[in-house]
């Protein structure tokens, strides 16, 4: 099977090459035949590829442990479910996967402009099976994840029990699956430059990939986040880690691409400001995958050893010197049809949003790279943490939600007294009635910049409430629909509209959770013995009772030993939740052996217990004392080595653990440590995030054009009958 | 002011205010990161009352709990040479003997150091490859 695998790794290396000689051949020379050719390998490379892909994941499915990493990364009580996402924890499984991914989208755009920008698509195809050759390139020489083991081991490793989670079965290949979306207007940008054809049309061609890509890459980091507040154990969604820095850039950039796009396509302005932020959000989502996959950032000293370094180096500065190259070289083609008129105008509104998620991007580019800057410049690597963050981003992200309240609704060109009155009065109560009504909240007036955040959210709330009353009651008026079908058909006949403001919505919601859990967070960890009390934010904590499950495990991990708690959590005297966070222990991934020890000798991982409600959530976790049990083991495993026969020693230690040890915990358990988080309004950062998916969604669906065409094809069907009869 | 003396004049003041705050970005974040050391350079460089941010690797066996501290020390990434660490606060899952973590502390009484409050992260694992291969692909 691995041979399969590298023959089509093989292939697909071979494809990418003729296909980029054969586009650009056919770009230079117009024969549309090379270009046709250049467009059929682009579907050869995805059906390549996903053979490839499919050998590898039928690798993992089978535990075949003859693939090297197969035996690295799962093993056979890694629980089904999580060993087809092993695949993608693995440096090689990941680059496939990404590979994979972008031949698909690749394919899908290169069918979809089939008949369509004749100059524009062959330099496209050629920087898309670019990006292939790259990739596949690597797969093929530097780490290809098709290694056989001339003896395959009994067992694997087993995947990492950090990421036997839910979340993470999608998060990674939402996160590619926004890079390699990015890649398609990165490449029409490019063959719009080369080609000489900057009008709007390779922008509309392109829209609803960088659409989705935003949106799918927006999903990726929230399923990040929660995956970091439900799994890591330490209660936050966000550290502003260089991992989660690298998927945030180029969603900025992203988002102000999708923003800006809007004033060429209405107004012809903005040329060089969009082609440049589309290459850099392209060079940055390689960038990412890069900073995740290299670990340059770890540690500046692993990196010169790394096999991905250079190549990925030299890939990066190539892009970004074409990029500049091209930018420049074409900057006559590119001036503005028009002006900015006036400050007061949605263009501007418009180029301000786009200032500030570009100075959001560089803020966090720069905190990301500190490390690196600071050792060029002083020979010292130092690194700034989350308050250097937090004070730039903060303001930048309250100006960020004012202007998505302005923007949409501001007139274009030149906004006068009465039209900002008229659209602004209604949103401006909102949010000063919020403003005067959270002052007498106790508490929340010493917090300015969340009180901020809460005004300015009820000011966009009131901007999109009264955009769709205004829009259904005008539908009601003038079809006499009822007002929740006007609203509907509203909402359905301006999907982009409508679903932008719902984005805005979600956003500004999710803003407003994550003032609210950060500005008034109360987080305590304590040492408490069963029956001891603690208090936490007005919740009153006791600890019940331990626990001890053996092979037994109900989120269906693969655990094999959890030490848990039961708590009790009462306010006022009112019992509220019985809460019972875990931790869990895992097989060592070293060789089997018949010990306890090697029954938990793996990676822990905290299992949380939250109580959340819409406004607030009561997390805890538990970190059991290990001394005292570490010690029960080393007896019963001198015991076990001396006295038990090899072959029976694992089904021993297994039995000693179940039926000694682990009751032994729960009847006299030490103290444990407990981190207990009171945070306000969790909930809303993620159901924020689910309006604004849901409005992407909406922004995405295809049907009006498609229903549009359809309509005038009848129409015009009907006036030619009725002609014929006339 | 004619139009093209305000597009000139606007163009001045934005470039103006961004230069100020791509200013202010580079001296604060110079100024608010704690340099990095290991725990050779910390101990023969760390002045009391500064702190840094120290790197290094927990020392197997040197784990140990006193109350709600917490008591481990950190040796060099490719040495032995290694400082005690007295922590409090919050401790990331991963974190355990052998693996990589960064800990803001400033000196204590002799060659002890007290960390800052929930300042522990263990080095994001990233790659999240089992121990062993890891080590072999850093090689």
């Amino acid at each position: 099977m691995a041979t399969v695998g590298r023959a089509a790794l093989l292939i697909a290396l071979l494809i990418c090459a003729y296909g980029v000689v054969a586009a650009i051949y056919g770009a230079l020379t117009g024969r549309r035949e090379w270009v046709e050719s250049a467009r059929r390998s682009v579907y050869a490379l995805a059906v390549a590829l996903t053979v490839a892909f499919g050998v590898l994941e039928l690798a993992f499915l089978r535990s075949d442990f003859s693939f090297a990493v197969v035996a690295g990364h799962s093993s056979t009580t890694t629980p089904t479910f999580y060993k087809a996402s092993a695949m993608w924890s693995s440096q090689e499984g990941s680059l496939l996967l990404w590979v994979w991914l972008l031949s698909l989208w690749a394919s899908l755009v290169v069918f979809l402009t089939r008949r369509r920008m004749r100059e524009v698509v062959p330099w496209a195809t050629a920087v898309l099976l670019g990006y292939g050759a790259f990739f596949t390139a690597l797969l093929v020489f530097a780490v290809s994840p098709f290694e056989t083991l001339a003896q395959p081991p009994a067992d694997g490793s087993g995947l990492n029990p950090l990421l036997r989670h839910p979340a993470m079965m999608i998060h990674p290949p939402m996160l590619y699956s926004g890079y390699t979306l990015f890649a398609i207007p990165f490449a029409f940008a490019v063959g719009a430059l080369v080609a000489r054809r900057v009008d709007a049309e390779w922008i509309r061609s392109t829209r609803r990939f960088a659409l989705a890509a935003w949106l799918v890459l927006g999903v990726g980091i929230v399923l990040g986040a929660r995956w970091s507040y439900n799994e890591l154990g330490w209660g936050g969604y966000w550290a502003w880690d260089a991992v989660e820095n690298a998927s945030l850039m180029p969603w900025l950039t992203g988002t102000a691409f999708i923003h800006s796009v809007m004033i060429q396509e209405k107004r012809g302005m903005l040329k060089i400001w969009n082609v440049s932020l589309v290459l850099a959000t392209g060079i940055l989502c390689v960038l990412g995958t890069f900073l995740v996959r290299s670990g340059i950032l770890d540690s500046i000293h692993a990196f010169g050893a790394s096999t991905l370094g250079v190549p990925f180096v030299g890939l990066i500065a190539g892009m970004s010197l074409g990029s500049i190259a091209l930018v420049v070289w074409r900057r006559d083609l590119l001036r503005s049809e028009h002006r900015l008129d006036s400050l007061l105008s949605r263009e501007a509104m418009f180029l301000l949003n786009n200032l500030v998620l570009v100075a959001l991007c560089f803020v966090v580019f720069w905190g990301t790279f500190f490390p690196l800057i600071s050792e060029a410049v002083t020979g010292e690597e130092t690194s700034v943490g989350p308050p250097w963050f937090a004070r730039y981003t903060v303001p930048l992200a309250l100006v960020l939600v004012a202007l998505s309240g302005i923007g949409p609704l501001i007139a274009w060109r030149r906004a006068t007294a009465v039209n900002l009155r008229r659209t602004f009065a209604f949103p401006l109560a909102c949010g000063v009635v919020a403003l005067v009504a959270l002052l007498f909240v106790p508490g929340v007036p010493q917090k300015p910049l969340a009180l901020s955040m809460f005004a300015l959210g009820a000011f966009v709330a009131g901007t999109v409430g009264q955009e769709l009353w205004r829009g259904a009651r005008a539908r009601r008026t003038t079809t006499g629909e009822p007002l929740p079908v006007a609203l509907t058909s509203l909402v359905r006949r301006n999907r982009r509209r409508y679903g932008g403001y719902l984005v805005h919505l979600g956003i500004v919601v999710m803003f407003v959770g994550v003032a609210a859990s950060s500005a008034f967070q109360t987080a305590q960890d304590r040492r408490l013995s069963p029956g001891d009390t603690a208090r936490v934010d007005g919740y009153e904590v006791r600890y019940v009772r331990a626990t001890a499950e053996v092979g037994n495990d109900p989120s269906g991990t693969g655990a094999m030993l959890s030490l848990g708690a039961v708590l009790d959590v009462s306010k006022d005297g009112r019992h509220v939740a019985t809460l019972r966070p875990a931790r869990s222990f895992y097989p060592s991934n070293r060789t089997a052996s018949g010990s306890v020890e090697w029954l938990i000798a793996g990676e822990p991982t905290s299992e949380v217990a939250v109580r959340s409600t819409l406004l607030s959530d009561f997390w805890t976790a538990v970190n059991p004392d290990m001394r005292e049990l570490q010690e029960v083991i080393d007896q019963a495993d001198e015991a076990v080595a001396a006295d038990i026969p090899a072959e029976q020693q694992p089904m021993v230690a297994f039995r000693l653990l179940r039926d000694v040890i682990a009751p032994n915990y729960v009847e006299d358990p030490p103290p444990a440590m407990f981190r207990m988080i009171a945070s306000p309004l969790v909930a809303w950062i993620w159901i924020g995030s689910l309006i604004a998916i849901g409005g992407g969604l909406i922004a995405l669906w295809p049907a009006p054009d498609a229903a549009r065409r359809r309509a005038t094809a009848t129409l015009r069907a009907r006036v030619a009958q009725d002609l014929g009869r006339a | 002011m004619d139009p093209a003396r305000k597009r000139r004049f606007r163009l001045v003041a934005a470039l103006t205010a961004a230069l100020v705050l791509a200013g202010g970005l580079v001296y604060t974040s110079f100024s608010a990161g704690s340099p990095a050391k290991t725990p050779s350079e910390l101990l023969a460089t760390a002045q009391p009352g500064e702190s840094y941010k120290l790197t290094g690797k927990v020392v197997e066996g040197s784990i140990r709990h006193e109350g709600d501290t917490l008591l481990f020390s950190v040796r060099d990434r490719d040495g032995t040479t290694s400082v005690p660490v007295t922590y409090t606060g919050s401790v990331p899952d991963p974190f355990r003997e052998g693996r990589e973590i960064i800990v803001t502390v400033s000196r204590g009484a002799g060659d002890t150091f007290v960390a800052e409050k929930d300042s522990l992260v263990t080095k994001c694992p990233s790659k999240f490859e089992a121990e062993d291969d890891a080590a072999s692909d850093m090689s």
